[in-house]
């Protein structure tokens, strides 16, 4: 009886081990990618949606009047130098830089949820581009 | 008779600096003249884009450039022969906002030639526009140049009249430049019958200079800087041997040469498009022979934006007033038989603000 009493908690406790690793060894399946992809694009479609949104700022201007398809925005060359501010700044910067003057409107706090989306669309409008830094 | 006043010889009969610090931009050179043949000046002032907000607001940036332009275009001594409107007075086609922009251009002091845009049109099809400002294509001659108007920003039947729930939302959905849901620009099948029987009252030697709110070549679809039967309306012009189309829509300097017919944008009052190489996911047709402007300073409200101004004399000049920039100068280059720029069309010549990417 003793003996039968401890395989089982050998068996429990290897059981678990197994448990463990299957969590830890993480070997994410298409499903997890399709699930995540969807997930970055539906950050992605808001961004979209606020960049073409006249109600991000408080004129009615809306950033692809100036910037179609974010073109113009180089999203690869932040953080830089920003010459007009005298500092090395990051693309979220900008954007707030953009919607306070020529939007008129507030900034957006660096981790909410609005300012990720915009950052989303605006580096996904310029994947495959090579990252630099620093580039004027 | 020809009349040419220098920015020097105006000011020093203005009575020197304090006449200087006064003036809000260089007086330029000015061709005039009276009889067919003679020289002549005339400026372009396009894309204004005037915004309400609400009830009286209006976005404040681009009233600025509108009425600058304004100013800067009176100030023209001795003055050009007319202004050319290159189409977007309002930017989605409001009555408030078709009056608000007339208010402004009232103040020029020489008669103005309409071309519409898209921003234009497409709330009420044209209809104020027909009323206060001009036909929406017409032709008229000027000392010796024939001048046509074309409304290139027509579309298909389809998504014009039955796409879109309400008119409000047929005019957004043309307002915004990238959408994937917008439609080409045409001149369409009526206009090109209308302007092939206009064409037939003219010599083939007759200066032609065409206005057109798009360009009547092809660019970058995704944008409508394109006009989808431009090759259509190219072979109406082709029998002409001095032919130039001028446009706005692209809010940039842009400038090309297709067979015979020279092609020339200015930039807006409004604000300064990216050219379509700096989007990085489609090809494009940017023509080879533009020397881009430098790209704008966003915290310079007025940099990249501006108007110009078109000297006939045998040839054409255009000047190009940047508010925070140097004025260029495009003219016809004679051993090239093209336009370029007289101070950097050379790779060499170039510098690192003309770069775009």
């Amino acid at each position: 009886m003793r003996k039968l009493l401890s395989l089982s908690i050998l068996l429990g406790l290897a059981m678990i081990g197994l448990t463990m690793l299957i969590a830890y060894a993480d070997p994410f399946t298409e499903a997890d990618l399709k699930k995540w992809n969807e997930a970055f694009r539906a950050v992605v479609k808001e961004g979209d949606s606020l960049f073409h949104s006249s109600k991000l700022g408080k004129n009615s201007v809306s950033c692809d009047m100036c910037h179609p398809n974010a073109s113009n925005s180089h999203p690869e060359t932040y953080p830089k130098f920003q010459k007009q501010l005298g500092k090395v700044v990051g693309l979220r910067d900008m954007i707030n830089w953009c919607i306070q003057n020529p939007l008129e409107g507030n900034p957006l706090p660096a981790d909410e949820s609005k300012m990720i989306a915009l950052e989303a669309y605006i580096t996904y409008e310029r994947r495959g581009v090579k990252l630099e830094p620093g580039k004027h | 008779m020809n009349t040419k006043m220098t920015r020097r010889t105006f000011l020093k009969a203005a009575g020197g600096f304090a006449a200087a610090a006064a003036l809000p931009v260089g007086l330029v050179e000015v061709a005039r003249g009276q009889k067919p043949g003679d020289k002549f000046t005339f400026a372009y002032i396009s894309d204004s884009h005037i915004t309400q907000i609400k009830g009286s607001e209006f976005v404040r940036n681009f009233d600025n450039g509108l009425k600058k332009a304004v100013l800067e275009v009176n100030f023209m001594d001795p003055q050009p022969d007319f202004v050319v409107f290159g189409g977007d007075l309002a930017q989605l086609g409001k009555k408030e906002e078709f009056e608000h922009g007339l208010e402004m251009m009232k103040d020029l002091t020489v008669p103005v030639k309409w071309v519409t845009g898209e921003h234009d049109y497409y709330l009420d099809l044209g209809k104020y526009w027909q009323e206060k400002m001009a036909p929406l294509y017409y032709s008229f001659n000027h000392k010796g140049v024939h001048f046509v108007v074309l409304n290139s920003i027509l579309t298909d039947d389809d998504w014009m009249y039955k796409r879109w729930p309400t008119p409000e939302e047929r005019m957004l959905q043309m307002a915004r430049l990238d959408n994937p849901d917008g439609s080409p620009f045409m001149v369409k099948g009526e206009q090109r019958a209308w302007l092939k029987k206009d064409l037939e009252k003219i010599g083939a030697q007759t200066p032609l200079i065409v206005l057109s709110h798009s360009p009547l070549y092809k660019i970058f679809k995704p944008w409508n800087f394109w006009t989808d039967d431009a090759e259509q309306v190219q072979t109406i012009l082709k029998p002409f041997k001095n032919v130039t189309v001028l446009h706005g829509h692209v809010h940039q300097v842009l400038y090309n040469q297709i067979g015979n017919i020279a092609f020339k944008a200015f930039m807006a009052t409004a604000w300064p498009w990216p050219y379509p190489l700096t989007y990085s996911q489609l090809p494009n047709m940017m023509p080879v022979i533009t020397v881009p402007m430098n790209r704008a300073d966003p915290f310079k409200e007025r940099d990249g934006t501006g108007w110009g101004y078109i000297q006939y004399n045998g040839g054409l000049s255009y000047t190009h007033e940047l508010w925070e920039n140097s004025p260029r100068v495009v003219k016809k280059d004679p051993k090239m038989n093209r336009p370029g720029d007289t101070q950097y069309q050379s790779p060499a010549k170039r510098i690192p603000p003309q770069k775009h990417y």
